[in-house]
């Protein structure tokens, strides 16, 4: 799974900074920065999720990076 | 239903009166009414004010600066006198472009990482309170944790963000009673050295002879486009940040104190798992979201099957949106550690308070010292709690019967 961050979207809210620093950074004016662009290690998926499904502006979403590799659990 | 008419419904679906005191004493049953039948009612009150109670609603007009103005915020019979894009009260009150020049000039100030210096001084000056009221306990053990604990805390940051003295916080209660609490209803006029535009500017002219590093100084540095700001903005922003920041966050302790007081189990798990304490944080702001905004409708537009006119209010009830069983699961429970909680406490789009880590930080640090201090309590008399009307909705007297407490402050540096 990879992390797609919408910096458009994000209004700084910082929930994905709090639930999941080792992903997320924060800049001077408080809007996320995503830490990484590869494949999200197996330890950090449930922190993944977590800033997902607590960003109240859909900024993060998760993408299965090898469609082929079968339907998404 | 045609876009033209408005829901047919009898009495608070069409007559509402968010002021009203048996508003401020069961919104959230009103608006699960209202949510089934008629999830915008209109109202003709205040010249003529909507109010929608779904997430979806309050979402799409908190993201649509095009058709709902920030000129106005306050629902009231006066129209707001600055017109967008500044407002009175930039950036709360500003619309695009202006906004986002107003809120960039103060991001930097209320980041997380800047916030953070001032959490010790916060848990210090949290615990130096409880120390007083545990020391002033009568042998019923009842106090109010409203007037006594949640009120102080907010006044005392903002105080030290500001850079006033501490003693000041006094006067800003003041402010904030005439100004939000009895808008429109002061019976005798104040003396013009007693107003918040006379404390602010006076603040101001300190700081014009000898410049300091407390936020308004940080604002008479700063410059858009080269150009210092008018002394309107630095006073606008200045008084914006005063009134914001202290019944809101005072609202959200008290109302997180009520919560737990009643919730004995939840309390005595919250102090086993402090590692929920981030989750119960965000749960309670869910649960109990002190801030209802408001909007101008810019031009018509249909919303939910009505049409709004250009001119009307709109309130935006946050704390509507945040009980949505469309949007959360079984809303109406306080799940201390619910995993997906997109709420809204802190508004959608734009204007997203700029607070909001300050709040966070507050409210974390309160409950924290609270728990660690006072683990066991209840209400003292659930009829004595008393709620705020208006558009910031919290418990102004909270009598609590002190069950269990411990001793030992650290005596570290307040604030
Ligand atoms: C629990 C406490 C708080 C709650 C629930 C809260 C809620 C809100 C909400 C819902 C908005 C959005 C306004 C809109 O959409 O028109 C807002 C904006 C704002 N809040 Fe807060 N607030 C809290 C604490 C604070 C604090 C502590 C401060 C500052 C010291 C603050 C300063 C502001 C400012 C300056 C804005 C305007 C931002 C803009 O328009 O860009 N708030 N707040």
């Amino acid at each position: 799974m990879r992390i797609t961050y919408n910096r458009e979207a994000c209004q700084g809210h910082n929930r994905c900074y709090l639930l999941a620093p080792e992903l997320f950074d924060v800049d001077d004016e408080g809007y996320a920065v995503l830490l990484i662009s590869d494949e999200v290690p197996e330890e950090l998926l449930a922190k993944a999720q977590l800033a997902v499904d607590n960003c109240p502006e859909y900024a993060i979403s998760m993408t299965q990076s090898m469609p082929e590799s079968g339907s998404p659990t | 239903m045609s876009a033209s008419e408005r829901c047919e419904v009898t009495n608070w679906q069409t007559d509402f009166d968010h002021t009203a005191p048996e508003y401020a004493a069961d919104a959230p049953a009103i608006w699960e009414g209202l949510r089934e039948t008629c999830p915008v009612a209109h109202s003709d009150r205040f010249g003529g004010t909507w109010l929608p109670t779904r997430h979806e609603e309050i979402s799409a007009i908190a993201h649509d600066t095009e058709h709902f103005s920030s000129r106005g915020v306050i629902v009231s019979v006066f129209e707001p006198d600055i017109p967008a894009p500044v407002g009175y009260a930039p950036p709360i009150t500003s619309d695009p472009p202006f906004h986002e020049v107003a809120r960039r000039l103060l991001l930097p100030a209320f980041s997380p990482k800047a916030i953070r210096p001032i959490e010790a001084p916060t848990r210090a000056f949290c615990s130096q309170l409880i120390d007083q009221i545990l020391a002033q306990q009568d042998s019923t053990g009842v106090v109010d944790a409203a007037e006594l604990y949640a009120q102080h805390i907010p006044v005392r940051v903002i105080a030290h963000m500001l850079g006033v003295p501490a003693e000041d916080g006094d006067r800003f209660r003041g402010f904030i009673h005439r100004i939000l609490e009895r808008a429109g209803q002061n019976e005798e006029p104040v003396p013009p050295e007693e107003t918040m535009v006379f404390y602010i500017l006076e603040q101001i002219a300190l700081r014009r002879g000898a410049p300091s590093d407390d936020l308004i100084g940080f604002l008479l540095d700063a410059e858009i486009d080269g150009v210092p700001l008018t002394d309107e903005h630095v006073l606008g922003t200045i008084a914006l940040i005063l009134l914001a920041g202290i019944d809101t966050t005072w609202s959200a302790i008290g109302a997180s104190i009520w919560h737990l007081a009643q919730n004995p189990d939840q309390t005595a798990r919250l102090i086993a798992e402090p590692e929920l304490m981030p989750f119960a944080v965000e749960e309670m702001l869910r649960a109990f979201a002190p801030v209802t905004m408001a909007r101008k409708v810019a031009k018509d537009v249909d919303l939910g099957g009505s049409r709004l006119h250009e001119g009307d209010w709109v309130l935006l009830p946050f704390p509507a949106a945040n009980r949505d069983p469309e949007f959360f699961e079984s809303p109406n429970e306080v799940i201390l550690d619910r995993q997906k909680n997109r709420h809204a406490a802190f508004g959608l789009g734009i204007h997203r308070c700029l607070g909001s880590n300050l709040a966070r930080m507050e409210l974390t640090v309160a409950l924290q010292e609270w728990l660690a201090r006072v683990p066991e309590f209840e209400l003292a008399d659930p009829e004595a709690v008393l709620w705020s009307t208006g558009q910031v909705r919290g418990p102004r007297k909270l009598p609590i019967r002190i069950l269990a407490s411990n001793a030992a402050s650290t005596g570290k540096e307040t604030l």
